[in-house]
């Protein structure tokens, strides 16, 4: 055991030497022909996309997954930053990216073709890749077909009513629609009437809705669609399966304009990007027929590109109606959705 | 002349390691000065709404949270210990190194795995509903896990093993003697612990609970995904949801205050009861248990085992298994990620011991009579900062500072005509390896002091005088000393550098993935096909360590 553990300092050094030094041999080494991807997107879901783009143009894509402190971590970089292209979800999150000051204006005439003027930046500092609509999760055998985001917190769903935490940005994101259509009182009010029918806290993540429909716990609640189409895709008998059969889809609408509410997910050329050009390329990879409809499927999005074949299973949940509310609207209103549900204690 | 020379040499050698010592406290205190200086450029009117819903409901969450599972580490873990260490039972040998298993799981998968296995969905409540013969979950459910009570029980039934390790290495080390004596006079077996053992094994419980609830404060996966709003879960949304990293920094900072606080009312509260023995180690005798009695100790031993382990890790081995059967094949992105995790924890690992070395050797005390709180010993208590500072908070903080020192070497270096065309540190996995020593410093500068505590100065004067300098006298006379104490920190610091993620996920190089970032994309993605896996070879890899620190620890003192 004791001479397991001998570790004279003369080895330490050794180690530590040639550890430090592997770690430096062993990074990534910018050559041309690479373009560098910080997403706060599992990787898993665009790797295959940027399989078929590094196939197409010869170009190396290295990628980090950054879940939080994208924004920071580019930021401290500065002008040495190696990110090329930032990806991430949340309209919030997209004009953080550029009020922080890590995007670049870039102009694209595939770009700005493709992508609906409503989906970009005025400036192009950023683009949407792909929209998400924010739903009803309902039991099968519940005698529901359509509802508002306002009925959702009607008295008579007391007990029966799921959700995730008040305070992720999927929530924070629609409350803030709430507040631009209805106002801060009305929005207050709403979210009081929900957490009263809450059948659980507002904890988890949005498939543990359809699981606690199954289970028994509630009979109704708020999801992001594409999890739908993540459940209904596995094989069959596998949890994600049985949980995503248990439950219908129903698209509420916002009361004053019969729309439901989108989120996007999208991406920005970094403020020193050093492979600016390859960065381009990529964004506009990322709306070609292809890409649009891998990337889209590969979550069960929508293609912000029109006219793009939909994915079966997104198909199957019917016609949408998009609300009009401009996106940049909800980023506004954001924190005083965010501090809203601290005052009415939704999380608690 | 030659004496002189020595005493010059002394000098020298003494001042590389204060200068060592700074240095490091240096880096630790990095990130909290670039934080501050965040918290300070910020807007303060947040704290309006801080004080109107967030701080009485956060901070009565935080600390009932801490207090359950305070009192439930402290109860779990003396009373395993007292168990393994005064009674004799079946399997108690096997016990012995079980009951530090749950180390291995890191608090977001043991929430994970009750989710699933509590869930009306779970197996237990399937097989009770089958037993009462009950249809549907809709007519009868057990409560929710995720809840308040449901977070402590399950952050104290994995990290009790904290309060174990130091109090059973203090029955088995040091308590012999008068546990012995009290039974000679006729005292009862109640009587013994209670008035003996307790007492005596005080400091050494207070150490493991403090550990345990730091590991609490700073957790936020589990809390989060519990539906526990703390007041960490707090600093997380202020930054993350509301944008506000000035908000989040000073939410943090004036947490760091009030634990440093507590942390130095603590110690002073133990200061008086240091007990140095010169006496040999000796086990105490084992009385033999049978009958009633017997069955109880087996049953009580086990239960915080099977908890704490055997359920989550059956649990994850038994979906990892059933998807392998689907899936076929580990994928090499998979493999790559365990070899990344256990060769960085390694690599890691190594510094932090190192540099906790130098900070506790030069900040030792010489002379018995010598009172440590003169100049050098703050610097111990510095040092150890970096274990009070949620993961999340550090690898924010340490972003600026990292990049100076990647500006200042790429400037260093363009001068020496080398040109350098990415970053080094945060281009490498050097930052990541600066931050995990950093956050686990306190653990290795800790159990160097307990090991060098326990030294008498006269060893020291003594290797002295025979003509050794300091830093031969620690190579020669020290370090075999402390291989105990090095062999303990060295495993819990790998054991949780291996289970880290949030410093990792923010500081890692481009396409380097640990086991745990591995898992959270794969959770975050909601594709468990090999989440389950991942899960699984993150507890696999940290039983190792586990094994051997439980083998170090009993085979020198148990083998008669």
């Amino acid at each position: 055991m004791h001479n397991r553990l001998k570790l004279g300092l003369p080895r330490i050094r050794q180690i530590v030497f040639g550890a430090a030094l592997a770690a430096i041999v062993a990074s990534p080494v910018m050559a041309q022909g690479e373009v560098n991807v910080y997403t706060t997107r599992e990787p898993q879901l665009i790797v295959p996309l940027l399989e078929v783009f590094t196939n197409d143009t010869g170009i190396k894509v290295n990628t980090v997954f950054v879940k939080d402190g994208l924004i920071e971590r580019v930021k401290a970089e500065g002008t040495r930053s190696p990110a090329d292209v930032l990806m991430t979800v949340d309209i919030g999150n997209l004009v953080d990216l550029v009020e922080q000051g890590v995007t670049q204006p870039i102009q694209s005439e595939v770009l700005e073709a493709t992508i609906p003027a409503n989906l970009r930046d005025e400036n192009g500092h950023w683009y949407a890749l792909s929209l998400r609509d924010r739903v009803a999760y309902a039991a099968l055998d519940l005698d529901l077909s359509e509802i508002t985001y306002e009925q959702m917190a009607d008295p008579k769903w007391k007990g029966q009513f799921c959700i995730r935490s008040g305070q992720h940005p999927y929530n924070t994101a629609l409350i803030a629609a709430l507040i631009a259509h209805n106002g801060v009182e009305a929005t207050e009010q709403w979210l009081r009437g929900v957490k009263a029918n809450l059948a659980r806290k507002a904890t988890g993540g949005d498939r543990n809705v359809a699981r606690d429909i199954l289970g028994g716990i509630c009979e109704l609640g708020l999801a992001n669609a594409y999890y739908v189409g993540i459940m209904r895709a596995a094989e069959p008998g596998t949890d994600n399966r049985q949980w995503g059969d248990a439950i219908k889809v129903i698209r509420p609408t916002f009361e004053k304009t019969g729309g439901t509410f989108v989120n996007i997910t999208g991406a920005a050329v970094a403020q020193s990007s050093p492979n600016r050009d390859n960065a381009i390329k990529l964004l506009e990879f990322l709306v070609s027929d292809t890409a649009q409809r891998m990337y889209a499927d590969a979550n069960y999005e929508l293609p912000v590109k029109a006219g793009v074949e939909l994915n079966p299973v997104v198909e199957s949940f019917g016609a949408m109606v998009v609300d009009p509310l401009p996106l940049i609207e909800v980023a506004r209103y954001r924190q005083q959705a965010s501090e809203l549900v601290d005052k009415v204690g939704f999380n608690d | 002349m030659l004496g002189r020379l020595q005493a010059h040499r002394d000098i020298q050698g003494s001042n590389a390691w204060t200068a060592g010592t700074i240095l490091i406290v240096l880096a630790v205190f990095a990130p909290v000065v670039s934080l501050a200086v965040h918290a300070l450029t910020g807007s303060f009117a947040h704290w309006a709404h801080l004080a109107d819903s967030v701080i009485l409901k956060a901070g009565t969450n935080t600390l009932i949270l801490l207090a359950g599972v305070g009192v439930l580490v402290a109860c779990l873990g003396t009373g395993a210990a007292w168990l393994v260490s005064a009674y004799e039972f079946p399997t108690r040998r096997i016990l012995n190194w079980a009951l530090l298993l749950p180390l291995a799981v890191p608090t977001y998968i043991i929430a994970f795995a009750y989710l699933d296995l509590w869930h009306p969905l779970g197996p237990i409540q399937t097989v009770m509903r089958d037993l009462l013969g009950i249809e549907s979950p809709r007519d009868f459910r057990l409560p929710d896990i995720r809840s308040l009570p449901g977070a402590i029980f399950l952050l104290g039934f994995v990290l009790y093993p904290y309060v174990y390790l130091s109090t059973r290495l203090m029955f088995i080390t040091q308590a012999a003697g008068m546990i012995e004596a009290a039974r000679i006079l006729g005292e009862k077996p109640y009587g013994v612990f209670m008035r003996v053992a307790l007492p005596l094994a005080r400091p050494a419980i207070a150490v493991g609970i403090s550990l345990a609830l730091l590991e609490t404060l700073n957790d936020i996966g589990a809390s989060e995904f519990l539906g526990v709003q703390t007041m960490t879960v707090a600093v997380y949304t202020t930054w993350v949801t509301r944008g506000d990293l000035a908000g989040a920094a000073q939410i943090a900072l004036s947490m760091l205050i009030i634990v440093v606080f507590l942390i130095q009312l603590e110690r002073q509260a133990r200061q008086r009861q240091r007990y140095s023995t010169v006496q040999r180690m000796r086990p105490m005798a084992l009385k033999r248990l049978s009958g009633g009695s017997m069955v109880v100790a087996v049953t009580l031993g086990w239960i915080p085992v099977v908890i704490g382990f055997i359920l989550p890790a059956g649990y994850l081995a038994h979906e990892a298994l059933s998807r392998l059967g689907a899936a076929g094949a580990i994928s090499s992105q998979l493999i790559s990620a365990t070899w990344n995790t256990l060769s960085i924890a390694l690599l890691a690992t190594v510094i932090t011991l190192f540099c906790g070395l130098i900070v506790a050797w030069s900040t030792r005390r010489v002379r018995e009579s010598a009172h440590g709180t003169t100049g050098t010993q703050w610097f111990a208590k510095g040092a150890s900062i970096g274990y009070a500072i949620p993961g999340t908070v550090v690898a924010i903080g340490l972003l600026v500072p990292l990049m100076l020192v990647d500006n200042l070497l790429e400037q260093i270096l363009s001068l020496a005509g080398i040109e350098v065309t990415q970053l080094l540190l945060m281009g490498s996995i050097a930052g990541l390896v600066i931050a995990y020593t950093i956050r686990f410093l306190a653990i290795s500068v800790g159990s160097f002091e307990a090991g060098l505590s326990r030294i008498p100065p006269s060893i020291e004067q003594a290797s002295r005088l025979l003509g050794h300098s300091p830093t031969a006298t620690l190579r020669r006379v020290h370090l075999p000393l402390l291989r105990p104490a090095m062999a303990t920190a060295a495993l819990l610091i790998f054991v949780d550098i291996m289970k880290e993620l949030p410093a990792t996920l923010l500081l890692r190089p481009m396409n380097f993935d640990t086991l745990a970032t591995w898992l959270y994309a794969e959770a975050a993605r909601g594709t468990y096909e090999e989440g389950s896996l991942a899960a699984l070879l993150i507890v696999l890899v940290g039983l190792i360590p586990v094994i051997l620190l439980a083998r170090t620890q009993s085979k020198p003192l148990l083998s008669r």
